[in-house]
């Protein structure tokens, strides 16, 4: 392929761009998008990607309700958020034109499936007028192209009836796409054929249809030039493009093959966690057992059976049912058995949204349960993350023979990005160290085995899984004697076994890595996440670098306990500035822990936060122009940025740009940064920093 | 399992132990009188004619006055949570094919807080031997009425009576698809115990309801069948391959009427052919179903023994047989080939 702009037929280079396939659930966008991903990720670029769903598998067709998007960022450099705004919208009806128009940028292009728009499907999506025909998409560059009428037309011939060739129109607009973009189409024309094998007639339809929409971008003169996005400059290695729950998935297995504990999952079909239980069942290979119970209850009860056995035990969940696993947790915490807990967050309470992201179930793992309850915590940053996530997560149960809770959530479970696949040897060791021999003297000169004799270094006790000769042992959830785990009711030793249990958790603080801060010299201004908002931070912090200001960045991986320098990171910036996808439950444990007076960012739409408002919010940390707000309930009320959103999308920001009014996001503080110390309460305000130009 | 097993694999033969082997050092501290003594002796006087090794025996229960069972045997145990045992064990039972699992309930925490785990354990057939202690009370609590307890029950929480209609255990049993069904008392040791060795010996989920009197705060909720007076003429003793027969002079017998009904009848009535032939091993559990409900309650000839004993596929079995033909397929797991079973490419 030629480099150079001056043939005009040659592609046009560009460095990036987010594409958005937008349709009813039934129209296989999902599918589409994830086609266009891997294409782009076998081509070698950097990618992000974020698919967004509704809850309904089919909701009414046409509906603004039923409709599913997949959006894809490619790029020639290294970027880590999917994208703002999409610079394309593929519409395959007038619902999924309308759910999405909002989201886009000026100048941005439109290329909608005009055989959709047809007065029933313009009513169903609340259209009064045709919106192709009544001007109000005049600020996008509008495509109609046919893609019903011709996909049905190629496969006249092939004995496939209309109905069922229509079907194949996600494989056109894929195809129309892959040429706009110039994606080799080989390796999705072999992949149609490996996947339809067994439906011939399926297989031609869609093979026809993605065919004609790559000759029709190609002949029909719609667009003035295709484009190329080339390969992103990646560290060498061999690289896959992989979603969080797979990650986790392979995270899981891995662990077990370092450990050599066998790996057993209970877990209750749940959105958005399913998937870890469909990529586990597949490879028993790696004698992989996996449990689906009768309920999220029996999940975790089988999964800490398993340990109890010597088995790595594991159950995932999402949503509510954390909530259930809440009691058998503490049982968890009392035995003092390694088990791990994942949770792959999405919108609450309760049912919530089930399809969609949030991170609010961090204070509930920290305080979810009864008594004094601790565990630690563990949080994914990035969908390949989740791998180095799962493995630190199972190593910190086994060594300290506890329960740990992995948090990922709905962004980074289905979210895909390149992963450079790491060095099997540099995978970290995970040693059981089963007990093998007693460990205690009686009073009367037998040799016993006492269950809570603890390791001196790490308070973790024995475990000790059935089968060895003179070990047997009865354990509980009724309070132990410390030593030699027999029930005990007494007052003192309740008290000693609490805190030897919070010892031994807090203790972990000397087994992590220090915080880890992206620091330039000279900066006021932390930054500090955890899990998915990674992307977005990293995107945003790039971007008020590039303005020439100073910020730093720290993102936590450990959340309980925190990396023992936490404190003194912390206390070296004027300003600490959390954004969340939550009400602020970090920036509540920093304060409450380091008496750090952190500025929370949040928002809770379902979706992660844009680059651009990041950007917005740092500059006005950077700029001092934070104004105090007393955390009230009426504040958090005013976090609803211009009234809540109506369509699916966000809101756009103010056209001058400036900060302030609607927006996206919000920053609230309490009291006064901790070292101005002028005592003065500042003004409310909605520091609402607006959506922007799409640049990473 | 890489070495948990190894006194089995290595053939060390089963050391001979006593009764006094399996009690561990813990005071037993339930109320003097309780039914409960007398279901531990039977087990402690088991274990050691069953062929087992304490370390590979492990005891699971839930919460209630029975669930602290596990800690009066000397062998792997535990004391979990209310309703939970079936759960927990579960998964014990089908990573650990090498172990014996048995898991001690009540009528409040298996039929109450834990009737989901039971049945779906039941159905699934895992490896376990459920031994469910039904007092017809809660006991721990201090005298509410259970699951099982009587219509018009008066007790702490029902001043006024009991509104509910009881479960019956066995029936709900046979509802989940048990493949093992048997009923026993704690007034009869031989009989626990011969009840107990044949749900041991099964294959699969065995359930064993055990009538058992708590003297505290349901006392005497049996007598009017399991008193010594009482016994032969209102237990009806259930004898694979033999017909249906009780009674001091085994005068009473079981009949099948022609609508699947079953009825305690005179046997001189009706001639010894006409009696009902007793059969653990039918496939269809409808008969063991009929016999489970002869009795309205335990004031009726009731029958105990094994109402069910049939073979079917033992469910942590299946998932082993899955994982051996895994890997006799696509050999060992291979990490670094599954971190490359999607599309992968080179960057250089």
């Amino acid at each position: 392929m030629s480099d150079t702009t001056t043939d005009p037929k040659s592609p046009h280079p560009i460095d990036r761009v987010v594409i958005r396939f937008a349709g009813d659930s039934g129209d296989g966008m999902q599918l589409a998008g994830d086609r266009f991903t891997t294409t782009s990720a076998l081509l070698g670029n950097d990618l992000a990607t974020f698919p967004d769903f509704p809850a309904e598998i089919r909701a009414p067709a046409g509906t603004l309700a039923g409709v599913s998007a997949f959006q894809v960022h490619i790029s020639d450099h290294d970027i880590s958020t999917p994208g703002d705004s999409p610079n394309v919208l593929v519409a395959m009806n007038p619902a999924a034109l309308r759910a999405n128009i909002d989201s886009l940028p000026g100048g941005a292009t439109v290329i909608v499936n005009v055989d959709a728009f047809e007065e029933r499907n313009l009513a169903k999506a609340g259209y009064e007028a045709d919106p192709l025909g009544d001007g109000s998409l005049s600020a996008y560059t509008v495509y109609e192209v046919p893609m019903t009428s011709i996909t049905t037309e190629v496969s006249k011939d092939a004995g496939v009836k209309p109905r069922d060739a229509e079907r194949s129109k996600n494989f056109f607009a894929l195809g129309l796409i892959s040429w706009l973009y110039t994606r080799p189409i080989e390796a999705t024309i072999g992949w149609i054929g490996e996947k339809y094998a067994g439906k011939p007639l399926v297989m031609e339809a869609n093979l026809r249809a993605f065919k004609a929409g790559y000759h029709f971008g190609e002949t029909a003169e719609l667009f003035e030039s295709s484009y190329e996005v080339k390969p992103a400059v990646l560290a060498p290695g061999e690289y896959v493009n992989i979603t969080g729950n797979t990650a986790t998935a392979w995270g899981l297995i891995a662990a077990s093959t370092r450990s050599g504990l066998p790996l057993f999952l209970g877990t209750y079909p749940i959105t958005p966690a399913s998937d870890i239980l469909h990529e586990l069942s597949k490879h028993k290979q790696f004698g992989v057992r996996t449990f689906q119970a009768e309920d999220e209850i029996s999940g975790i009860g089988a999964a800490l059976g398993a340990a109890f056995g010597g088995a790595l035990g594991v159950t995932t969940t999402s949503g509510p049912g954390i909530d259930l696993k809440s009691e058998t947790m503490g049982l968890a915490i009392s035995l003092e058995l390694p088990l791990l807990i994942i949770d792959i967050q999405r919108g609450g309470p309760s049912t919530g949204l089930p399809t969609k992201t949030e991170q609010a179930d961090l204070l509930h793992a920290m305080y979810g349960r009864h008594g004094e309850a601790p565990l630690p915590i563990v949080a994914a940053k990035t969908p390949s993350h989740c791998f180095e996530a799962t493995m630190e997560a199972v190593r910190l149960a086994v060594k300290f023979r506890t329960p740990v809770m992995l948090l990922s959530d709905g962004y980074l479970a289905n979210g895909t990005e390149p992963w450079r696949l790491p060095d099997l040897d540099d995978l970290p060791a995970i040693d059981p160290s089963f007990a093998t021999e007693t460990n205690h003297t009686d009073s009367d000169g037998q040799e016993v085995f006492w269950p809570y004799i603890r390791d001196e270094e790490t308070l973790a006790r024995p475990w000790a899984p059935p089968g060895v000769p003179g070990l047997e042992h009865r354990i509980g959830g009724l309070e132990k004697a410390d030593g030699s785990g027999n029930v005990a009711y007494d007052g003192p030793n309740h008290e000693r076994m609490t805190r030897l249990r919070a010892a031994k958790i807090a203790g972990i603080a000397r087994d992590i890595p220090p915080t880890e801060v992206d620091d330039e010299d000279g900066a006021e201004v932390l930054v500090i996440g955890w899990g998915s908002t990674y992307g977005a931070i990293a995107a945003g912090v790039q971007r008020v670098r590039a303005r020439g200001h100073r910020v730093a960045q720290a993102h936590l991986v450990h959340l309980n306990p925190f990396p023992a320098d936490l404190g003194a990171v912390l206390g070296r910036y004027k300003r600490v500035l959390v954004p969340e996808v939550n009400l602020g439950q970090l920036s509540r444990l920093l304060r409450a822990e380091y008496l750090v007076d952190t500025v929370s960012f949040t928002q809770v739409q379902g979706i992660p936060f844009r680059a651009a408002a990041m950007e917005a919010a740092i500059i006005h940390q950077i700029e001092g122009m934070t104004d105090i707000a007393t955390d009230t309930p009426g504040d958090l009320l005013a976090v609803v940025p211009g009234g809540a959103p109506t369509t699916p999308t966000r809101p756009s920001g103010n056209a001058n740009g400036a900060v302030g009014g609607s927006g996206t996001g919000k920053a609230t503080a309490t009291g006064e940064p901790n070292r101005t110390g002028d005592g003065h309460a500042r003004p409310t305000a909605n520091p609402t920093p607006p959506t922007g130009k799409v640049s990473e | 399992m890489t070495d948990l097993a190894h006194a089995e694999e290595a053939g060390v033969p089963v050391p001979l132990t006593t009764r006094k082997d399996w009690s561990s050092d813990q005071e037993v501290r339930w109320c003097p009188g309780c039914g409960d003594y007398s279901i531990l002796s039977a087990v402690q006087m088991l274990m050691p004619d069953l062929g087992v090794r304490r370390e590979s025996t492990v005891f699971l229960s839930g919460i209630g006055c029975a669930a602290r069972f596990p800690y009066y045997m000397n062998t792997y145990g535990m004391h979990s949570i209310h309703g939970r045992a079936p759960a927990i064990a579960t998964g014990l039972a089908t990573t650990r094919p090498d172990l014996d699992v048995w898991v001690v309930t009540g009528d409040g925490d298996s039929l109450s807080i834990g009737g989901n785990h039971l049945i779906h354990a039941l159905r699934r057939n895992v490896n376990i031997t459920i031994l469910l202690f039904n007092n017809q009370i809660y006991g721990l609590t201090k005298g509410q009425y259970s699951p099982t307890s009587e219509v018009a029950k008066v007790t702490k929480s029902t001043p006024f009576g009991s509104l509910e209609q009881p479960f019956n255990p066995l029936s709900l049993a046979l509802g989940a698809e048990a493949t093992f069904v048997a009923r026993t008392h704690d007034m009869d040791r031989k009989h626990m115990i011969e009840t107990f060795r044949r749900a041991h010996a099964h294959g699969g989920a065995s359930f064993v309801e055990i009538y058992q009197n708590c003297n505290v705060f349901n006392d005497g909720a049996f007598e009017e069948i399991t008193g010594k007076e009482h016994r032969s003429d209102m237990l009806i003793p259930l004898v694979h391959g033999e017909p249906i027969r009780f009674g001091a002079e085994a005068e009473h017998g079981v009949v099948l009427h022609r609508d699947g009904s079953v009825e305690v009848v005179e046997v001189a009535d009706v001639g010894e052919p006409a009696l009902l032939v007793h059969d653990e091993h039918r496939d269809n559990p409808g008969l063991a179903f009929q016999l489970s409900r002869l009795s309205r309650g335990p004031y009726e000839p009731t029958p105990i023994g094994v109402f069910r004993d049939v073979e079917r596929p033992e469910y942590g079995a299946g998932m082993s047989r899955q994982i051996e033909e895994s890997k006799a397929k696509r050999g060992p797991g291979d990490l670094h080939a599954l971190l490359r079973s999607g599309s992968s490419w080179t960057v250089d």
